[in-house]
């Protein structure tokens, strides 16, 4: 292999534990890292990521800059992995899709007493919420899933090494998780 | 109330299997099924609780939210689209003071709509109370708000509002046949059991319900299948459940030819009574057409004291048959024959695992031949015009006569009875369709769960050979938006699916909200491949021909008129599921902000 | 001479009256499934162990075994098939594994891992569907159910309590309890009932022992669901297969 492959990581409505879990792979990293480049990654703190080969995208869509962050990584990675239960599914974020959002909000920045000066923060600066959380694949189009809250680093070793082997990646039963 | 219940329940004897009839007179008397009501039916009938909740959640026309005086359900099949029912709906709704689909706050009336009434050749139409109305329009609504108004109790209505015409607009050897009660009895009494299966076998009659079963064999399984011991009692079911969207044959049919139904059942009882058990037989009627119940009735009581129906029949001592009439209550599903067996037992139309088959273990696990109206009534022929006779007519695979609901884009919608094998296009050409000269874009023959053809194939025959059909026959004419059409048939399936298969209950679900996505202006191929991959899974996997047929209309009209999909494919690339933009309205809202930032396009930026 | 069907090309012997599945599993061949449940008349509705039988496609708990007949189960269509079903049914309900008390004991995800499903696929449901905690025993959450009636079974043919049965239709179809409440607490199910412990997601919560294996430890965390289901075979049926006080003949 000439080139190392060009890999961006990014983290939506989600908690960073899948990034958590990828250095989880431990000394792994070591043969990862000579065999990929990261660009836009919490790990290397660029920005917005250029032309890759691969993004991994953590969390699913509460917001509109959720939105923005899956678009600029699907126009720019030839494969798109949806990673852990929230971007697979919604996850935990989603457990608020059977209330209103209008009532969420005024419940916790009107109605909610310990707020002295509440009142709904309406800077441009702040992304809006969507009324419901989405998966990822409701938004654009994924090419592979990883469930698991996270996925396992093994879970995660052995996609990224089927992947980078150009092997279509296969998960047995046992790396296959939901939890 | 409890005054109203205890009659209600001593005229059904407390039987179990009467539960559907009682819940059904109980939201008659009390305008809903209370949950005091729940409590006591399931006490009196020795029913748990949740059973009984279960049957009063299952049927469309049992209302368990509130009381509610009126409640109007507007027929929503695409013919009642296409004669403007929605523009009529919103009309009431705005004379009323109601938001359709929710209750006034007084209780006093509701708006809704329900699957096809069958009153197509004359739509729109409603239900008022579970009282049809056809030929809706601005001035009869405006009458009927009025006496909503005025809360005069609907049988106080005029009886005009409630006038069906037969409309029947060419009759053959069925609708025309000059047989008096008891032609066909006396003429199988003189020819014995055997001589009559025979003669059914010999007429090549198939069943006329859509699946073209051999009646005389179904007969034959019933006669012979076991029961449980000698002398088992068998039961002769007619399925009058006409749900399918586009068909009311069995509406005329019942109006106009009663005796002879129930004289095809008679013989049915006869010839499947061979053993010597006692028959009994049920006419199971959809809840559409309740205001048929009380004719009928009479027609069963004329036979009575005619000695055609009751006890020693025409003096044939032993030969006991009578005939009792139970009414759905709003469940498509219940025109699958196991299914009506179910609600005919009083519980959820579920239609059951099969083998066993109903001819075996049918009502109360006892061999049941059940039939439609149609097959009765040329059971009824056969009989006493000999198989010879109703050979002639037809073709040589399709003996006899197949009544057809033609309704749509055509100057005289209304029945058309024909010999098998007429062509598509003379059908068109009868009831002043224009089927030439790109008048006439498509018929969907059958429901939906039939087939919709297009022009090239006007000159295919209604047979079983060819385009075999319950006898729904809607007309499109060029005006017509077949997406329209399909997603109006996505959404009945849906909301009659069942639910007890999974690839039924959330495929039909699916089906429907991709066919709204697409509407909406955000569908994409991916879309029509999901919708593909859909059809497949109910194909290879649904529990009954509800689920398999699902993504018919929606595969024939992508087949056939496939611009009209692609048109409104916003992009061929893949598409959000939902409007994104729509989806920050809520945020919008509460935080008073419009900026760009509070704004997503739909398409990547 | 034993009766004998082809599943997969290899001969496969039958008692009479044994579903297809039921002839496979005795026979140590597993068909994946998911409501059947071996003390239980078969049901029919989640479709999963749908084979190809002389080229037709039926549910093969229900498909009476039949001498001759060929039947094709592990192929890469049936195992599509199964694979969207899972998917549909994960795609109706809530099921969020990661918070589940169930995790690890779950059928329908245990089945999932089995059939490689990565995810449900479609648009997600979301259904609104409250929790019933007023049981001091049990927890109720609706939002795993997947309606398929092992606790209705179980509660009526085996316990004779018939505590839950179904209302609704088509996608609004729910579990619903035998109380004008609506609240399990108003209800006579007890810890030693069969409902209790029949379900095979997690809907009928048992409180208080929640966790008490961990995860990681626990059912399919030893051995998969399709090797689980082959030790289940053997067992004798416990329920009747009706119920008398639901067909008001008790």
């Amino acid at each position: 292999m000439s080139q190392k492959l060009k890999v961006a990581t990014t983290s939506l409505a989600g908690c960073f534990g899948c990034h958590m879990s990828l250095l989880d792979i431990d000394e792994r990293l070591f043969t990862l890292l000579e065999l990929v480049e990261f660009d836009r990654s919490p790990l290397t703190d660029i920005k917005h990521c250029g032309p890759c080969d691969v993004g991994l995208v953590e969390g699913g869509l509460c917001n509109a800059e959720n939105v923005h962050v899956l678009r600029e990584f699907r126009k720019n990675c030839k494969i798109l992995v949806a990673v852990g239960a929230c971007a697979v599914t919604g996850g935990l974020p989603a457990q608020r899709n059977h209330l209103s959002l209008a009532d969420c909000l005024q419940e916790v920045y009107v109605t909610e007493i310990s707020l002295e000066h509440g009142g709904i923060p309406n800077d441009p600066e702040l992304p809006l919420p969507l009324d419901k959380v989405h998966p990822l694949h409701e938004v654009v189009k994924v090419d592979y899933f990883l469930p698991g809250c996270p996925p396992s680093a093994d879970t995660l070793w052995k996609f990224l090494t089927d992947l980078l082997a150009g092997r279509t990646p296969t998960l047995g039963p046992e790396l296959i998780r939901y939890d | 109330m409890i005054h109203e219940l205890q009659s209600i329940l001593a005229r059904h004897h407390g039987d179990p299997t009467h539960l559907l009839q009682v819940l059904r007179e109980v939201q008659d008397a009390l305008t809903w099924i209370s949950p005091e009501s729940i409590d006591y039916v399931a006490d009196e009938l020795g029913l748990p609780r949740a059973r009984v909740e279960g049957v009063a959640g299952f049927y469309s026309f049992l209302h368990s939210d509130a009381p509610c005086r009126y409640r109007l359900l507007f027929s929503d099949n695409i013919t009642d689209r296409m004669l403007g029912n929605q523009e009529l709906l919103t009309y009431l709704c705005e004379k009323l003071w109601v938001e359709r689909g929710h209750r006034s706050e007084d209780g006093l009336v509701s708006v809704d709509t329900t699957s096809c009434t069958g009153m197509c050749d004359q739509g729109p139409a409603l239900l008022v109370n579970g009282w049809a109305i056809p030929r809706l329009s601005r001035e009869r609504l405006d009458r009927i708000a009025e006496l909503i108004l005025a809360q005069t109790p609907v049988e106080r209505w005029p009886r005009e509002l409630f006038a069906v015409e037969d409309n029947i607009r060419r009759a053959d050897i069925l609708l025309d046949n000059p047989m008096q009660p008891g032609d066909s009895l006396r003429a199988v009494l003189a020819d014995g059991r055997e001589a009559t299966l025979e003669e059914i076998r010999r007429s090549n009659l198939r069943g006329r319900g859509g699946a073209g079963f051999a009646t005389a064999l179904k007969w034959e399984a019933c006669r012979d299948a076991p029961g449980d011991g000698a002398n088992t009692q068998r039961y002769v079911v007619c399925n009058a459940d006409e749900g399918e969207p586009g068909t009311f044959k069995d509406r005329v049919l019942l109006t106009t030819q009663a005796d002879l139904l129930f004289e095809g059942m008679t013989v049915c009882a006869y010839v499947v009574g061979a053993s010597g058990g006692k028959t009994r037989g049920f006419l199971y009627l959809r809840g559409e057409y309740r205001y048929l119940l009380e004719p009928l009735n009479e027609v069963l009581a004329r036979r009575r004291a005619a000695n055609v129906l009751g006890r020693d029949i025409l003096g044939h001592t032993g030969f006991d048959f009578d005939i009792e009439i139970h009414l759905g209550a709003g469940a498509y599903v219940c025109g699958e024959e196991s299914a009506l067996i179910e609600s005919l037992e009083g519980k959820r139309g579920i239609p059951r695992n099969r083998p066993p088959f109903p001819v075996t273990h049918g009502y109360l696990q006892r061999p049941t031949t059940v039939n439609n109206v149609e097959t009765f009534c040329a059971a009824a022929l056969v009989t006493a015009g000999g198989a010879e006779w109703y050979r002639s007519v037809g073709t040589a695979k399709s003996a006899g006569s197949k009544v057809l609901s033609v309704s749509g884009d055509c100057a005289r919608p209304g029945i058309y009875e024909y010999p098998f094998g007429v062509t598509v296009r003379q059908v068109l050409e009868d009831c002043g369709a224009d089927p030439g000269n790109g008048g006439t874009l498509a018929v969907q023959i059958s429901g939906p769960s039939g087939v919709c053809i297009a022009a090239d194939e006007f000159d295919r025959r209604i047979a079983f050979e060819d385009i075999a059909t319950a006898g729904a026959f809607m007309v499109f004419d060029a005006s017509r938006d077949m997406f329209e059409v399909a997603r109006n048939f996505a959404h009945f399936f849906a909301h009659e699916s069942c639910g007890f298969c999974t690839p039924c209950r959330v495929g039909t679900a699916m089906l429907r909200s991709t066919m709204d996505k697409i509407a909406e202006g955000h569908g994409t191929l991916y879309d029509l491949a999901e919708i593909e991959k859909l059809d497949r899974v109910l194909n290879q996997s649904a529990h009954c021909g509800l689920g398999h047929s699902a993504c018919n209309p929606t595969l024939d009209t992508m087949k056939r008129f496939r611009p009209t999909y692609e048109r409104r494919l916003k992009s061929q690339d893949f598409e959000p599921a939902f409007d994104l933009d729509g989806a920050l309205a809520a945020a919008r809202r509460m935080t008073g902000r419009d900026d760009a930032g509070a704004h997503l396009s739909t398409e990547e930026a | 001479m034993t009766d004998t069907f082809l599943l997969d090309g290899e001969d496969v012997a039958f008692a009479p009256g044994q579903s297809v599945l039921q002839a496979a599993l005795s026979a140590g061949r597993y068909i994946p499934h998911l409501c059947y449940h071996p003390e239980f008349k078969p049901h029919g509705s989640c479709k999963v162990c749908t084979v190809k039988a002389n080229g037709r496609t039926a549910a093969s708990c229900t498909l009476p075994a039949q001498a001759g007949l060929n039947v094709e189960s592990e192929t890469g269509e049936m195992n599509d098939l199964r694979r969207t079903l899972v998917q549909m049914l994960f795609a109706e309900g809530n099921h969020f594994c990661p918070s589940c008390e169930k995790s690890g004991n779950c059928a329908l995800q245990a089945l999932g891992a089995d059939l490689g499903v990565m995810t449900a696929g479609f648009r997600h449901f979301y259904p609104d569907r409250p929790v019933d905690a007023s049981h001091p025993d049990f927890l109720l959450d609706f939002n795993r159910c997947i309606l398929c009636e092992l606790c209705v079974r179980a509660s009526c043919e085996v316990d004779e309590k018939c505590v839950f049965a179904l209302s609704g239709r088509g996608i609004d179809k729910h579990l619903v309890v035998n109380a004008a409440s609506g609240r399990l607490a108003d209800t006579n199910i007890a810890l030693s009932d069969k409902a209790a412990t029949v379900c095979p997601v997690g809907v009928i919560i048992q409180k208080r022992v929640g966790f008490s294996v961990p995860i990681g430890q626990r059912r399919y965390d030893q051995r998969p669901i399709r090797a689980q289901a082959l030790d289940d075979a053997p067992r004798q049926a416990a329920a009747s297969g009706g119920c008398a006080a639901c067909e008001g003949t008790a």
